[in-house]
């Protein structure tokens, strides 16, 4: 699979990432390349092995219904650019 | 399919095509992923863990209790459970989503197929399908208004458990998109994952509409967005079928969209911000392993489910004789169907019924209050039933003794002693005022042997002397026999 310049600048605008139009080219090929080198994967047959979703011998830990965190709104606003009134403050994302 | 409600447009009938997606706060003490607090209404960003803050390295662990009750709901739904499911990151920037990614079930949800019936006011019956029920994180709250050129955010909300609930696009009109909110919701409540309340948005909707020709393949749907009132449901679905039928007869076509619902002024429009084409990017989330039930642990659950409005109905219908209209009503919130049946309790059901379903709604309806906090407990209503059987007080002095019950809490029976209001059954005392009456309408005596109607005019005098108090079979029998020979 090949990407071209357009599906970078796309990819670069979801991830909100800014990409100079020049660097377009140089990043489509780059990518194309890391994709193709992956791809080989596709060359081994798969189709009786079950999709392995970790290396761990382990099942999904949980975790009892009990609060134990929270209220600590001054931790958590410290490191935020901008705080007010005990909320984050972010430029406005609406007219 | 049963008959569909079509709408006239200027070129024939159209039939509407309604599927919700509903997403449903999951009851419960912690949020999904993290050990912060869920209550609401908390100051803004008290009951925010840097889970739910996204702040680097930290790691979601998920909340049994949270996936026990999207099992119970599932199997409320009567729907298949997915004893293996995944979750994946749902990719987006928006300030109220610190992480840029929901953490969702995509392509394997925990619950699968469902249904639910619903009960149309014509009698028919219908059933929805369930496409899916899946897991997911809530955001933050937004709040644009309280600053010139800020927006505010609280994360309070962002990591509360969300059940999404799918429906198939089964639904054929407002109405029974109405019908099926509230059974859904009905159905939540007595399960107890979600307390189903509108206004603080633990209940919200999204509706998926378009139009066709009766029979016809499919139109082009929009989606109109975050409604959270039955109302405003209905109002958003009518207004848009129309607006598409007047566009497709006016030779435009419906477009593809995500549309908001404007309640003051009863109409949808566009989002304004487009957004680029939803490109979510969905893929596992690494920091999770897929969630696997036991089998045992399942059937543990269903074991546990409360007995639910549809088999309530049934047996109210069955057991009490009740009418389905009455049966209906009195199931739809648990509470009630608990109320009428300690009331019921070793008595006639219907009268027990037509208490709750009149006077007690009646004044819960005045008082503004839910059946909970209601001043009469259900055991004494039934105490009020019970003095009416045995004859102590008449059945209009009761509306009065209930009146005085929501008013000061007092028992019935205190209530009639205080005030003396035990009925006269004393065929002498009754005979007397008989007597009184007759003598001082010599006229309406006469009258009698051509109009018998006059007897309710005496009925009414020997009432009024006796404060209501005397028993109305006596009242009745001796004034006729009195009337008769006189």
């Amino acid at each position: 699979m090949a990407l071209d310049k357009s599906a970078v600048a796309h990819i670069a605008r979801l991830a909100r990432i800014r990409v100079a139009d020049g660097e377009l080219d140089a990043l489509a090929a780059e990518l194309s390349h890391i994709l193709a080198w992956v791809e080989q994967l596709a060359e081994v047959d798969t189709d009786d092995v079950q999709p392995m979703a970790s290396v761990a011998a382990m099942r999904l830990p949980m975790r009892e219904d009990v609060v134990t965190d929270g209220d600590c709104r001054d931790a958590i606003l410290k490191n935020a650019p901008q705080a007010a009134r005990g909320f984050f403050a972010v430029p406005k994302v609406v007219e | 399919m049963a008959t569909a409600e079509l709408i006239e447009g200027r070129t024939g009938s159209w039939e509407v095509v309604i599927g919700l997606e509903v997403h449903a706060q999951v009851t419960a003490a912690a949020k999904l992923f993290s050990g912060a607090a869920t209550a609401f209404g908390a100051a803004p960003n008290t009951q925010v863990s840097p889970v739910d803050a996204a702040f680097p390295g930290m790691l979601p662990v998920i909340n049994r209790h949270v996936v026990a009750q999207a099992v119970k709901t599932g199997l409320g739904l009567d729907a298949k459970i997915n004893l293996r499911s995944v979750f994946d990151r749902k990719n987006y920037f928006y300030p109220d989503l610190p992480a840029g990614y929901q953490i969702s079930q995509y392509q394997q949800p925990i619950v699968g197929h469902g249904q639910i019936a619903l009960d149309l006011p014509d009698g028919r019956s219908r059933t929805i399908g369930i496409t899916r029920l899946h897991l997911e994180q809530d955001a933050g709250k937004s709040l644009h208004d309280q600053h010139p050129t800020q927006t505010y955010v609280d994360l309070n909300r962002a990591g509360i458990g969300l059940m999404e609930i799918v429906s198939e696009p089964d639904l054929r009109s407002a109405e029974e998109a109405g019908l099926y909110l509230r059974k859904l919701r009905s159905l939540l409540r007595y399960l107890g994952t979600c307390d189903g309340n509108m206004e603080e948005g633990s209940l919200r909707c999204d509706c998926n509409v378009s139009v066709r020709r009766p029979g016809g393949p499919y139109g082009t749907r929009c989606e109109i967005k975050n409604l959270n009132s039955v109302r405003f449901v209905m109002q958003a679905i009518d207004y848009e079928a129309r607006r598409q039928i007047r566009l497709i007869e006016a030779g435009g076509a419906v477009a593809q969209e995500t549309r908001l619902f404007d309640s003051s002024r009863g109409e949808t429009r566009p989002m304004r911000s487009k957004e680029e084409a939803h490109d979510y990017r969905y893929f596992p989330d690494p920091d999770l392993l897929p969630l696997e039930l036991d089998p045992e642990w399942v059937a543990a659950l269903r074991a546990d489910l409360p007995e639910l409005p549809d088999a309530k109905k049934a047996r109210f219908v069955a057991d009490y004789g009740l009418r389905v209209e009455d049966a209906d009503v009195l199931v739809a919130e648990r509470a009630t169907a608990e109320y009428f049946e300690t009331v019921a309790a070793g008595r006639d059901a219907k009268a027990a019924a037509n208490w709750v379903t009149g006077d007690l709604f009646g004044a819960l309806n005045r008082l503004g209050r839910a059946i909970e906090d209601c001043p009469v407990t259900p055991e004494r209503l039934g105490q009020l039933i019970d003095l009416v059987a045995d004859g102590t007080i008449s059945g209009r002095i009761a509306k009065d003794v209930f009146a005085d019950m929501i008013e000061t809490g007092e028992a019935p029976g205190a209530i009639v002693e205080r005030k003396g209001l035990r009925q006269v059954s004393d065929t002498g005392a009754i005979e007397a005022a008989v007597d009184t009456a007759l003598a001082a309408h010599p006229a309406q005596v006469m009258q009698y042997k051509t109009n018998p109607k006059v007897l309710g005019f005496f009925v009414g005098q020997v009432m009024k002397a006796t404060q209501g108090k005397a028993n109305p079979g006596l009242v009745n029998e001796l004034l006729r026999r009195k009337l008769a020979s006189a």
